[in-house]
C-alpha cells in the first residue's frame, strides 16, 4: 500500500528532522518547540502502525504534559544568559566516531535484515480494540508489576515533594 | 450520487463535506455565541446591550468582524517574529481539529475514534502551546505572565476535569463516543444523574481549561491588560478569539456528550405517536420551536423603528420559517436523515445551554486570585474527584458482581462523596490563611 510508505517517510523524515533542529538550535524555546515537533512525528508513527491508544498518550502525557512543564520552566530562565552560553562541548572528534560506530550498527543491522524491509501489511479489522488490549493486559496478566511500578513512581512523587519543601 | 464519484474516494466524501462545514461554520457561530455573551451579560446588568447593528445587534458579529480584519496588524519591534506568526495559528489549528472526533448527531461526524474522547482531549490540550508560545514570543511581561499563568492553570484543572470525565467512562465503557451516547441511551438514563459529582467537576475544570471567568486569571484585565493577548492586534488577536470561542463548544460538547445524553433527545424512549400519525410526540417539539421563534420574529419586525431593520427581522422570521419546515420535512424523511436531523438539534441545544451557564456563572461569581486559583485546584478538586472515582468503581462493582440495585447504589456513591466534599470544604476554611502577600506567581 503506497500510503502506508508515504506516511511512514513522511513522519519518520519529520521525526528525524524536528530532532536535528532541536540540537542545533540555539534559542532554547525554538528547541523545545523542535522536540514537541519530534514528539509529534512518533505519534503520527504510532497512530500509522494502528496503535491508536499509544498515540494518544504519547500526546497527551508527553506533548500535553511534559512538554508544558517543560517551556514552563523554560520561560522563568533568563534567555539572554543562555544564548550567549558555548552550545556544545569541545568533545568533537569523540562524538564523531562515537557517531560513526553507531551508525554503522545501524546500517549493519539494516543489511542483515534487508529481506525482510517491509512496513507491515494495515490491518483491515483492529479487534480486539487495543485500548481493550492495553487494559487486560496491565490488569490482568501484568498486574504485580503494574503495581510495584505504580508504587515506585507514587514514592518517587512524594520524595519530591518533601525535597522541595524542606527548601522553603 | 453514488454513481458519480469513484467508489475508491466514496468513503472520504462525506467526512470531507462535514469537515468544510464545520470550518465554514464555526467562526459565525464564535461571532454569534460572542453577541449571546454580550446580550446575556446586558440582559443581567439591566442594560439592552448592541442595538444599533441589524434589529437588536442581530448583525453586529459580522460587522464586528469586518473591522477585526481591516485593523492594523502590529507585531513588535523586539518579538520572536516567527513564534509570533505561528502561536495564534497553533492554538486555531488544534481548536479547529477537535472537531473531528466530535459527534453532532448520529450521522453527523467525520470520525468515530475507538479513543474519540481521549483524541478530542489530547487535540485540545495542545491549543495551550499557541498561548505560551504566544505570551512568550511578544517579549512582554504582561503576556509572559499571562502565558505562564495559563500553562499552570491548565495543568491543574486538566487532571481533575479528566478524572471527573473517568467516572462517566466508569458507566459508558467505551471512550468511542458513539458508544458512549448509545450506553446512556441503553441504561435508560443521562449520566449527569447517574454520576453528578463527576459533571460537577467537569464544570468547574473545563471553565477553568478556556480560562473563562472567574478563572480568567490570564487575561485578567486588572493585572494584566489583556494577559497573552496584550500585543496581538487585527486578525492575529481575532484567531486566539476563535480558538476560545471554538475551544468553549469543544467543552460543551464534551460535557453533551458524556453526560448529557449527546444527540438523544430527553426521553429517548418515550415513543407515543401523535394521534393518528407515524409521528412521535417529542419529535414534534424542534419544528415548533423554531415555528415559535419564527412568529416572534414576524411580530417583532413592524415594531423595529428603521425601515431596514424591519426588513432584517422580517428575513430572520423567514429564515426559522424555512428551518420548521425543514424540521417538519424531516419527519417524513427516512430514517437515518431524521436521526441526523433530530440529533444535530438536540445536541446543540445541549451545547448551548452548557454555554449559557458558562456565560451565567461568568457574571455572578468574581475572579479568583491566583493563590485560591491553585488552591481550589488541588486541595479541593482533585482529592475530590479521586474519592468519586473511587466511590463510583465501587457502585458499579456492588450493582454488577454483588447484584445490588444499580441506582440505589449510585446514590450511596454520590452521597458519600458529597461528604466528603463538606469534610474537605470545612478543612480548607479552617486553614484558609488570612491574608495572602503574595500571588501564586
Amino acid at each position: 500500500m503506497a500510503m502506508n510508505y508515504i506516511l511512514f517517510a513522511f513522519f519518520s523524515v519529520m521525526a528525524i528532522g524536528c530532532s536535528i533542529l532541536m540540537v542545533t538550535r540555539r534559542n532554547i524555546v525554538h528547541s523545545a518547540v523542535f522536540l514537541i515537533g519530534a514528539l509529534l512525528a512518533t505519534a503520527g508513527i504510532f497512530l500509522q502502525l494502528q496503535a491508536e491508544f499509544l498515540f494518544v498518550v504519547q500526546i497527551i502525557l508527553y506533548v500535553g504534559g511534559i512538554m508544558v512543564l517543560f517551556v514552563f520552566v523554560i520561560m522563568l530562565v533568563n534567555l539572554d544568559v543562555s544564548m550567549r552560553l558555548v552550545q556544545f562541548n569541545r568533545q568533537k572528534w569523540a562524538a564523531g566516531v562515537l557517531a560513526l560506530v553507531l551508525g554503522a550498527q545501524v546500517l549493519f543491522a539494516l543489511w542483515i535484515g534487508r529481506g525482510e524491509l517491509r512496513l507491515p501489511a494495515p490491518a483491515v479489522d483492529v479487534s480486539p480494540k487495543n485500548t481493550e488490549a492495553i487494559g487486560q493486559a496491565l490488569f490482568q496478566h501484568y498486574m504485580l508489576p503494574f503495581e510495584i511500578a505504580s508504587v515506585l513512581l507514587l514514592v518517587a512523587m512524594i520524595g519530591a515533594v518533601v525535597m522541595a519543601k524542606r527548601r522553603v | 450520487m453514488g454513481h458519480l464519484i469513484p467508489p475508491s474516494i466514496l468513503p472520504y466524501v462525506l467526512p470531507v463535506v462535514y469537515g468544510v462545514v464545520i470550518v465554514a461554520v464555526l467562526p459565525l457561530m464564535a461571532g454569534y455565541i460572542v453577541l449571546l455573551e454580550r446580550k446575556v451579560m446586558a440582559d443581567m446588568q439591566a442594560r439592552l446591550g448592541p442595538m444599533r447593528v441589524g434589529p437588536h445587534g442581530l448583525l453586529q458579529p459580522i460587522a464586528d468582524a469586518v473591522k477585526l480584519l481591516l485593523k492594523e496588524d502590529i507585531i513588535p519591534e523586539k518579538a520572536d517574529k516567527l513564534m509570533f506568526w505561528v502561536a495564534p495559528l497553533v492554538s486555531v489549528t488544534m481548536a479547529l481539529l477537535a472537531y473531528s472526533a466530535m459527534p453532532f448527531g448520529p450521522a453527523f461526524q467525520i470520525a468515530d475514534l475507538n479513543v474519540g474522547l481521549l483524541f478530542i482531549l489530547a487535540v485540545s490540550s495542545l491549543g495551550i502551546y499557541g498561548i505560551v508560545l504566544g505570551g512568550w514570543a511578544s517579549n512582554s511581561h504582561y503576556s509572559l505572565l499571562g502565558a505562564l499563568r495559563s500553562a499552570a492553570q491548565l495543568v491543574s484543572y486538566e487532571t481533575a476535569a479528566g478524572l471527573g470525565l473517568v467516572s462517566a467512562l466508569l458507566l459508558a465503557g467505551s471512550l468511542s463516543l458513539k458508544d458512549i451516547v448509545q450506553a446512556q441511551y441503553d441504561q435508560g438514563e443521562w449520566f449527569v444523574f447517574s454520576v453528578p459529582i463527576g459533571f460537577f467537576i467537569y464544570l468547574v475544570g473545563s471553565i477553568a481549561e478556556t480560562n473563562r471567568a472567574p478563572f480568567d486569571l490570564p487575561e485578567a484585565e486588572s493585572e494584566l491588560v489583556a494577559g497573552y493577548m496584550t500585543e496581538y492586534s487585527g486578525f492575529r488577536w481575532s484567531l486566539y478569539f476563535l480558538a476560545e470561542y471554538a475551544n468553549m463548544i469543544i467543552v460543551a460538547g464534551i460535557a453533551t456528550t458524556l453526560f448529557l445524553g449527546g444527540w438523544l433527545r430527553p426521553f429517548p424512549r418515550f415513543a407515543d405517536h401523535l394521534p393518528g400519525t407515524s409521528v412521535e410526540i417529542m419529535d414534534a417539539i424542534p419544528g415548533l420551536v423554531f415555528l415559535g421563534v419564527a412568529a416572534y420574529c414576524f411580530w417583532l419586525a413592524p415594531k423595529q423603528p428603521v425601515k431596514i431593520q424591519k426588513i432584517v427581522m422580517a428575513t430572520v422570521g423567514g429564515l426559522c420559517l424555512a428551518l420548521a419546515g425543514a424540521m417538519a420535512a424531516a419527519l417524513f424523511a427516512p430514517e437515518g436523515v431524521r436521526q441526523g436531523v433530530y440529533g444535530g438539534f438536540w445536541f446543540l441545544v445541549k451545547v448551548m445551554a452548557y454555554l449559557y451557564a458558562f456565560l451565567w456563572i461568568r457574571f455572578t461569581f468574581p475572579r479568583y486570585r491566583f493563590d485560591q486559583l491553585m488552591r481550589l485546584g488541588w486541595r479541593f478538586l482533585i482529592p475530590l474527584a479521586l474519592v468519586n472515582l473511587i466511590a463510583v468503581a465501587t457502585a458499579r462493582v456492588a450493582s454488577e458482581e454483588w447484584g445490588w440495585y444499580p441506582r440505589i447504589t449510585m446514590i450511596l456513591a454520590t452521597i458519600f462523596t458529597l461528604a466528603v466534599a463538606l469534610w474537605l470544604a470545612s478543612r480548607d476554611q479552617k486553614h484558609e490563611p488570612a491574608t495572602e502577600t503574595a500571588g501564586g506567581d
